[in-house]
Order: structure tokens, then sequence, then C-alpha cells
């Protein structure tokens, strides 16, 4: 690690405030950032912790009937308290890593790194959420651009991120054997305005929406209605774990097992 | 009845205590006054050139007391390699030199090239940034075969090629063993890998070199399997410090694996900067770090093939493999191909006429060296997969023609040098057709079929030779040290006894077990026994702990010191018993004359030891303090039968450990948990090997899987409950204990059970692939699966 001054702002202005100096950089949780800065792959000379903001803590829900989890809410959190509300979403979380990791991860470090093989990215995408900044709010079909890629400008800070409740959902995931992160996984939820597939673990371009599943799943909801559908394997992530070809393979496997699961 | 002391008791581990509360003393726990820390600068280049390390800027950064390169150990000796192999020709293998820091070239990612001394490691890891290397890339080779292409890249420039050594074995048995093929019945050939493995002990390494100026003396704390082999191999060949100035200390260590047998630079380098720098030096590995240094294992590509005749007896095996060397020559590197691999070739069965073939070569990755089990592994995967593979040609139960191949007269001599002295192959299958419930498995694949899962039942059986080794054998073999080990029993003047053994536990229970023999010898309570080790100042002299050798030679080092003391107490018993020597009899911590009710007890024959006034002084010395060497004559030879039973998921090639069965033979066995244990943890290893381990290069000799994020051990979640038993004993003939060793078993038997098994899985579900090769990933069988 190189040397990096600590700010531990309790408001979100004194936050933005702090994150406006020079290579300043948001701590969140730490589980991707800290091991970055002892691999001396990054260098800040500050580090905002936005752990001390009570305003980004916990889960609640809004005059909407939308689920709310503040920046700041651990994995453990949103797996405990999301449960009665969204448990979907919840058993997503519940799955991320391992209890320490739990205990420290952030939904809005999940969000702000967007790790093409993370899970609330396709919890987000999938559920049609709104990422709320300092700024402003983003819709998640805006807000994903690609591996490791957001809309968020330099120094602003996810302070929650706001999820309608779809009628049924649910999260599949085949775990990469080493790290336990997606190898390829499938969040399905039937919304409103329809059926809504987001994947991880699969495309270079990090987390995307299977439009053409969305379709299928639309028009009938049912396991046999994706069974027959395929993604072009060729641009996916290829690795020690999984080829591409696999990768779209599990794609259709993972849809169709969520689906499944909703019943 | 369970005992609950002594050999035979399943006495609760007594290290335990310390490890789980926190208090066990491992070398990173350790800190000298004044000391200073070194980070070591890696080459980041697979191959290439070294032009020039300028270390200017670096020398005035802050918190550095010195930077050391290449130039500073111009007058040091280099890493020296413990076995030399005779290639098929009678020539020696090619021994490149071995460099503490990086020389003219730089030969895998992960080589030291310079070490910074400083205050903190952080100002080291700073100072070492701003060191400049420049270095000329080289093409590197990283694939066995086409390093031994002509034409193909030198790792090192002075040899003739990059192939180390290519071993026959044996050679004249060759033309014989080709002869048979041409009259086989039926021949079976595979192609497999055997799959490089990062060992991961649960502590990294760890070095501090300490000197003393008053004195002179270098003392070195490291994490060691042996520490007096580091002795050795460090004082006499690396640095020239005689061994009476040179003191090791492995105090805790927290696993090994094999890959803390070796000497490395960083044990070297910080015994070296102590004097030049005069004050301590520690290193402490990070995790990244043993990635690339710690030695790696297994890495070998072979070719086997197997002539039966028309009864379906074998007739003989061939085989064809490359080893990976890695850069330079780790220090037993060349014998685990060779020595500990060929000889296991007949397996557990009569084939007369073998023929192994080894090309050690030498590539530009970091250097490949015994991982529990250290060839016998290997030799296990291939033959076991070879009999499976034949049995499927022949339409003929795997088992049955396992069973029909048996060797079941002892002692028996193989055609690769070996002789085994016992076994029972024939009672560890029936075991373990018993254990695993071969009869209710078509009832639990249909159960696993109507789920959409295939279930597969993969078996195998094992022999390995542990007990390393008679020393006059392994020095005709190339050994260029013995392989004998020293016990020295001490006993105090109030009874308790200090055993000093040169054998080495770092995780597999020496204390509580080693204990319990003497306990038992004695018969005495295993608490007033206490085990030393790991110190060359406090025990004569050790070979260490690897092979499963350490009950079966440091254990009969011990056996045969206790005798002596056994010995000495009689005598002393027989003067204060005023009764002929040959009368005492010790049972139970009391000596008495035989037919009598006269006795004294061993806490007063020990007291008369040491105050010698009523003593036989004439005839003995005062004092119980016996020294014992013990250097077996052969090999031990556990031997087992493992079963496992998978299911297999066809959309996703998920593969899931349902049952695990093993029945091994380790002839008598001191502790039953310990030795459970021990196999618990080799198949937890062995498992790994097969389902989730791959340590993989890229073509540019970068290791692709270089952290946890990508480099997948086995979790607890990945494996079953297994079902151990270890109720078939044939004692070994030749120790005084008639054991065998358990420590390297679960992962020398387990790859093939589980590989058997996913082929059967597969089978089952309408898709014969013939091999698929470790580790099984979910992505490999899909592809299998729909290839
Ligand atoms: C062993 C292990 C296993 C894991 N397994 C999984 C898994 O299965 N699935 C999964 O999805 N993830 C997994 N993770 C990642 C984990 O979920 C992380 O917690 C998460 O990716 C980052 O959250 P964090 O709060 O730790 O963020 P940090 O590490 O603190 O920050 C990550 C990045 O986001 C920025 N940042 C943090 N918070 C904010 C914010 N509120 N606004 C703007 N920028 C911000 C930081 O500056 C940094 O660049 C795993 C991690 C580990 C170590």
């Amino acid at each position: 690690m190189y040397n990096f001054d600590v700010e531990q702002p309790s408001t979100l202005a004194d936050a933005v405030q702090a994150l406006s100096r020079d290579e300043a950089q948001p701590l969140s949780g730490g589980q991707t950032l800290i091991p970055t800065l002892k691999a001396r792959l990054a260098a800040p000379s500050v580090l905002v912790s936005l752990g001390g903001i009570a305003d980004m803590q916990g889960v609640s829900v809004d005059g909407e009937g939308r689920l709310c989890i503040g920046g700041g809410t651990t994995h453990a959190t949103v797996a405990a308290e999301a449960a009665a509300h969204y448990p979907a979403l919840a058993g997503l979380a519940a799955r991320i890593g391992d209890p320490a990791v739990r205990n420290r991860g952030t939904i809005g470090g999940s969000v702000a790194n967007n790790d093409p093989s993370a899970c609330y990215p396709a919890g987000v995408l999938g559920s049609g959420a709104v990422i709320v900044t300092n700024a402003r709010e983003i819709a998640a079909d805006d807000y994903f651009q690609g591996m490791f890629d957001t809309a968020l400008e330099e120094g602003e800070i996810v302070t929650e991120v706001k999820f309608p409740i779809p009628s049924a959902a649910h999260y599949e995931k085949m775990l990469q054997p080493a790290s336990r992160f997606p190898l390829v996984a499938a969040f399905v939820a039937k919304t409103a305005a329809g059926v809504r597939v987001a994947i991880t673990g699969a495309s270079n371009n990090g987390v995307f929406r299977w439009r053409e599943a969305e379709a299928a799943l639309s028009a009938n909801f049912s396991a046999d209605a994706v069974a027959g559908l395929s993604v072009d394997g060729s641009d996916m992530i290829s690795d020690l774990h999984g080829t591409g070809a696999y990768r779209a393979n599990l794609v259709g496997v993972m849809t169709k097992r969520a689906v499944a699961a909703m019943g | 009845m369970p005992k609950d002391g002594g050999i035979g008791a399943s006495s609760k581990r007594r290290e335990d205590v310390r490890f789980l509360t926190g208090n066990g003393n491992y070398t990173d726990d350790m800190n000298m006054r004044g000391q200073a820390y070194v980070h070591f600068l890696r080459s980041d280049i697979a191959h290439g050139t070294i032009n020039s390390v300028d270390t200017s800027a670096a020398a005035g950064m802050p918190g550095v007391v010195q930077i050391f390169t290449a130039t500073d150990f111009e007058g040091v000796g280099g890493m020296p390699c413990g076995w030399q192999v005779t290639d098929k020709h009678g020539e020696a293998m090619q021994e490149p030199g071995h460099p503490v820091l990086a020389t003219g070239k730089v030969r895998h990612v992960g080589e030291p090239i310079a070490a910074v001394v400083a205050e903190s490691v952080e100002q080291a890891r700073d100072a070492a940034e701003a060191i400049n290397v420049d270095i000329s890339e080289l093409p590197a080779v990283v694939n066995m075969k086409d390093a031994v292409k002509e034409g193909a890249p030198k790792v090192h420039d002075d040899l003739t090629s990059n192939l180390c050594y290519d071993w026959g074995f044996v050679e004249e048995n060759k033309g014989a063993v080709d002869q048979a093929f041409v009259d086989a019945a039926h021949v079976t050939t595979l192609e497999l890998v055997n799959n490089r493995l990062v060992a991961n002990p649960m502590e990294p390494r760890v070095a501090i070199g300490d000197y003393n100026r008053s004195d002179g003396e270098h003392t070195l704390y490291t994490t060691s399997q042996n520490p007096h082999v580091i002795r050795l191999l460090m004082g006499a060949f690396v640095l020239g410090i005689p061994e009476h100035k040179l003191r090791v200390v492995a105090p805790d260590v927290g696993g090994g694996f094999g890959t803390k047998i070796f000497h490395y630079q960083e044990e070297a380098f910080c015994t070296f900067a102590a004097k030049a720098c005069n004050r301590p030096v520690k290193w402490t590995s990070t995790r990244s770090e043993a990635f690339i240094s710690d030695a790696h294992g297994r890495d070998h590509v072979t070719k086997i093939e197997l002539a039966l005749d028309a009864a379906h007896n074998f007739t003989a095996i061939r085989t064809d493999t490359y080893a990976n060397m890695g850069a330079y020559l780790s220090t037993f590197a060349p014998s685990v191909p060779t020595w500990l691999h060929g000889t296991l070739m007949a397996g557990n069965y009569k084939t007369p006429l073998i023929y192994v073939n080894v090309k050690a070569v030498f590539t530009n990755t970091v250097p490949v060296d015994a991982y529990r089990g250290a060839g016998r592994p290997e030799a296990t995967f291939q033959l076991e997969r070879l009999v499976d593979k034949a049995a499927h040609e022949l339409g003929v139960d795997p088992i049955a023609l396992r069973r029909q191949n048996f060797i079941t007269e002892f002692p028996y001599a193989t055609p690769v040098a070996v002789e085994y002295d016992t076994g029972d192959y024939v009672a560890t299958m029936d075991r373990l057709e018993e254990m695993a419930d071969a009869a209710g498995f078509k009832a639990r694949r249909a159960a696993s079929e109507a789920n959409g899962k295939l279930r597969g039942l993969g078996v195998n059986c094992y022999i390995e030779a542990c007990g390393i080794a008679p020393s006059n054998l392994v020095g005709q073999l190339g050994a260029r040290a013995g392989l004998y080990e020293s016990a020295t029993v001490r006993v105090n003047a109030t009874g308790g006894l200090v055993v000093m053994t040169g054998s080495h536990s770092h995780g597999q229970g020496h204390e509580t077990s080693f204990a319990q023999v003497v306990a038992e010898m004695i018969g005495i309570d295993e608490n007033m026994v206490e085990i030393v080790h790991g110190d060359t100042a406090r025990t004569p002299m050790g070979m260490g702990t690897y092979g499963s050798r350490s009950i079966a030679v440091g254990g009969s080092a011990m056996v045969r010191a206790t005798e002596k003391i056994i010995a000495k107490a009689k005598k002393i018993a027989s003067h204060l018993l005023e009764a002929s020597e040959g009368d005492i009899e010790l049972k139970d911590g009391a000596f008495s004359v035989a037919g009598t009710d006269k006795s004294v007890a061993w806490g007063d024959v020990t007291l008369a030891a040491y105050v010698p006034h009523n003593y036989p002084l004439e005839d003995i010395e005062p004092g119980l303090e016996e020294t014992a060497f013990y250097d077996p004559s052969n090999f031990t030879y556990p031997s087992g039968a493992y079963a496992c039973e998978v299911e297999l998921d066809p959309e996703t090639g998920q593969v899931t450990i349902e049952r695990f069965s093993a029945a091994d033979d380790f002839g008598n066995i001191i502790n039953p948990m310990i030795v459970s244990g021990q196999v618990h943890g080799g198949l937890a290893q062995g498992i790994g090997q097969a389902l989730l381990e791959n340590c993989a290069y890229d073509a540019d000799g970068q290791l692709q899987s270089a952290s946890y994020m990508d480099y997948a051990m086995p979790r607890a979640s990945d494996l079953p409950f297994y079902d151990v038993d270890h109720s078939c004993q044939t004692p070994c003939t030749h120790n005084p204990l008639g054991v065998k060793g358990c420590g390297e078993a679960g992962a020398i038997g387990s790859p093939p059970a589980v590989v058997n098994a996913v082929l059967d899985a597969m089978r089952s579900g309408g898709k014969d692939v013939g091999h698929i090769d470790m580790p099984v990933t979910p992505s490999r069988v899909w592809a299998a699966m729909n290839g």
C-alpha cells in the first residue's frame, strides 16, 4: 500500500467536499478497494470513508412501494432486512462472497465498481432500479456502461438504490470455483412493464439485458419459452474458468432455471 | 476396546491447544531486536536478458539500509540440487547454475532480481519500485514439447538444450517390453496431463537471518520441513558456513506439503544479509509472492500404454512422460519424476514387464518439485486411469480386471526395482466394496437421473513407497544425502522424558503420536513425554519430514533410542533390586524381578541415574540419555482402494462428490484419529487436484492463476463426508513398529477415483470420451459432453 490520508465525513455534503480534493477516492466496504491498494494497483492520496454517513445506511420502503437501500448498506444487512420485502434481492445479497465480505461490502461499492462478474449489477438492472447519487437519479438502463464503467462522474457518490418490487423474481448463480463470484448468473424479474432478464459474468461489456429472452418470457412465462434461445458466445468472457461458448450456454441454463424457480 | 493412551489410542492432539488458541509460535511471530525487512524485486518477465540493474535512485530512499543485486553474491555458491539423475545413456543430467539473485538473465516470473533491506516492509517496497531494471525480453518457453524441439529458445544458454535428462527405466527391459506390445492381444493407450499445482500451505514462507558478532554464529529461522537439511545445503554449498557456526530453527510451521522441504534463495539471502547489514533481516512472503516463488508440484504430460493377453492378464506397461522442472532445479526436483515415480509404475499389479521413459524439461516457469505424494500420485493417476480405460475397451468390470491382476504373494519384487514386503490388495478392495455400497449404486443412479443428473462410480487402487529411504540405495540412485533419521531420548531425574527427533511436525501431530509410542514402550503416561523438533541446536541430526517417512523412519529411530534407555534402566533396576539383569521385566512403568513381587518404579530408577548414590558406577555411567540413528532397509508400501461417487449436472457440467470411501492399509496404527485426519487432508488435496486446482501459464510465461481469485482451493463445501477405514493391516516387516506411513495416501489415491467416476457418469449419459484432463472443471465437462 502507498500512503494516503483518510477523511471520515459524517454528512454527504462533507463527503462531496472531501472528494473534491486532488486524487481523492471514496472508500465504502473496502472489499474491492483495499485489496487493490495492497497490491499497489491504485494510489489515491486521500480515501473518503462513506461508512460514517448515517443517511446512506439502511433498508426502507418508500411511498411508491419501492425498496430503498442506502448506498452504504452492507450485503449482510440487505440479506437480513430486505428478505420480507424482496426475497430475490435479499437472496442475491446473502450469496455474495463469504460472511466477512458480506459484513463489510456495500451495495454502493458494488454498483460503483460494476465488476463484470458482480451480483448486484444483475439485481439492479434486472429490477429496473434507480441509482440515486448526491447529484441526480439514474435509471439502471442508463447507468451500467460496460466493464467497470458506469454513468458516475468523478467524485459522484451512490447514496441509494431504489428497487421497484417485482411481482416475482429469482437470481440463479453458477459459481466461479475460485473466487465464487458468478461464473454466469441471471436475474429474472416480472415487472409491471414486462419481464426483465439481466445477465452478469458473461459479457465483456459487463451486465446486460437479454432482450430476446425478455420478449419470449413476456409472451409466455415458462422455462420452455427460453429453452430454445441461445446467445452468441464468441464475444463473451473466455478465461481459465470457462470459454465464451460455455458461458453462452450458462446464460440459457441460468435463465431457464431462474424462470423455473419462479414457478 | 479403544485404548485411552499409548499405541492405538486416539489421543487428542496436544499441539492443537496452542494452535487453536493463537499461541502457536510461527516464524512470522518471531521478531528480533533491531531487525530490518527485506523486499525482493521479482521479475515480471518470464525470460529476458538483464542489461542493467540501477539502484542509485532507490539507495537514497527513506529507510533503506542496503540494496543487494547479483554482484553482491559473486563470491557465493548457487542453490544446490540434492539429487543427480543419470540418463538412459549413462550421462549425468544437465545441471544449470541457480543464483541467489538473478544473474545475466531472468528465467521465470517471480525470480528475485534485487533485494532491498529497509527499516520497514513498505519502505523496502517503495525503494524496490525505484530500482531501474533494464531487461530485453526473450521469447519464453512454456510448453514442454515445444521446449525440446530443435531451435527452441534455451532457458539456460550454457546447456546444450532444455532437456535436463532423458531417463529410461529399466533401460535393459525396453526391448522385451516393446516385444510384449507386439505380441499383445489388446493394447490400451492413454494420453493425459497431470496438472501443475501450487501447494498453498496456510502459512506462507518466512525467513529471518540473525548474526551474532560475538561468536560468529549465524541463525536462520525459517518455515522448513527439515531444518538440518537447510543447514547442510545452505552452509556447505551456498554460504560456506560450517555447521557449528550455523543454527537453523523451524518452529511451528503451518503446513508444508513438500514445498517447504527445499532450500530457497530467500533463506540464503536473509542469512547472508544479516551479517552484511549487521542486523537481523526478516522476510515474510505475501500470498502473491508464494504463487510465483514456492516450488510448484506435478506437471507431467504422459502417454501410457498397457498390453494384455487374450485372458486379460497385464503383460507389459510402457510410459513416455515429459516432466516440467521449471526454470531451475529445485532441491529434489530430479528425483520426483524418476525414482519416486518410475519405481511405482507396477502399482498393485503383477505386470511382468515395465518400461518408463521420462524427459525432464526446463521451461520459463517456477521450479517444480515434490508436492504431497511427489511422483507417486502421477504414477497412480496414469496407471489407474489406464486400467479403467482398458476395462471399458474390453467390456469387463473394472474392479474384476484389477482383482484378476493383483499381486497376491509377498514379498514381491516388481520389474521396476522395488520389493513390496507386505500387502493384501484383495482385502482392501473387499473392504472398499462394502464401504462404497457398490450394490446400492444402481438405485442411487436412478434417483439422480430422476432429477436430471448423471451419476458415476469410480474406483482405483494405489500403492506408494514411503518411509524414505535406505541410504545406500538412494546413494546409488543419485541422492546426495542419506535418508536415515535420528532421535535423542533424554530422561530427566524425576522420570519425565524429552525426545528430540529429527522429524519435523508441521501439522502431522508428531508431538502427540510420537509421545504415545515412547509412553507405551515404558508404560508411563503420555504426558510424561515431550517431543522436541525443529531446531538444529537441540536435535543431533535430522533429515526431516516428507515422503510419509516420519513414523516409519523417525519413529523407528526413537524406538531404538528408547530401547537403549530401557536396557540401561534395566541395568540400574537390577542393581537396585539386587537381581540379575536378565530377570528384570518392565511393565506399566515399573521394573520387577520375574516371578517375585519385588519391584522398583520408573521414577526411582531415573532418580538413581542422576543421583547415583546407590549405583553400579563401575559398570555404567550415570545419567539416562541415548541417541539412535535409524536407516531403513527398505521403503514401506502403504496401499489401498478408493471409491468416489459423483453427480454430474449435464447442463452446466458441474460435478459434485456425493460419496468418497477410502480403505487403506497403513500397517500398524499409532493414533487412529490422527491417521484419519491425515487421510482427510490428503483426500482434500487429491480432490482439489482432480476438480479444482489449476496452475496455468499463458504462452508468455505469465501465471494466469496467480491468486485465490483464479486458483481454486478446495473448500469444505466442495468435499463430501468421507468414509475412511484402516482396519486392513499388513504390518511392515522391516521396521520395529510395523508402520507404513499415511501422510500422502489420500492425495495419491484419490484423483483417479474422481476422474473415473466422472467418466462413468458421462458414459451413462451416452458420452464416452475416453479421458478428461484435470482439473475436471464444469467448463471442461460441458465441452466434453457437447463436443
Ligand atoms: C472474497 C470476495 C468475494 C466476493 N464475492 C462476490 C460475489 O460473489 N459477488 C459480488 O457481487 N461481489 C463479490 N465481491 C465483491 C464485494 O461484493 C465488494 O464488496 C464490492 O464489489 C465492493 O463493495 P465495497 O463496499 O467493498 O466497495 P469498496 O471496495 O470500498 O469500493 C469499490 C469501488 O467503488 C468506489 N465506491 C465505493 N462506494 C461508493 C459509492 N457509494 N459511490 C461511489 N463510488 C463508490 C470506490 O472508490 C472503489 O472504486 C467479493 C469480494 C471478495 C473480497
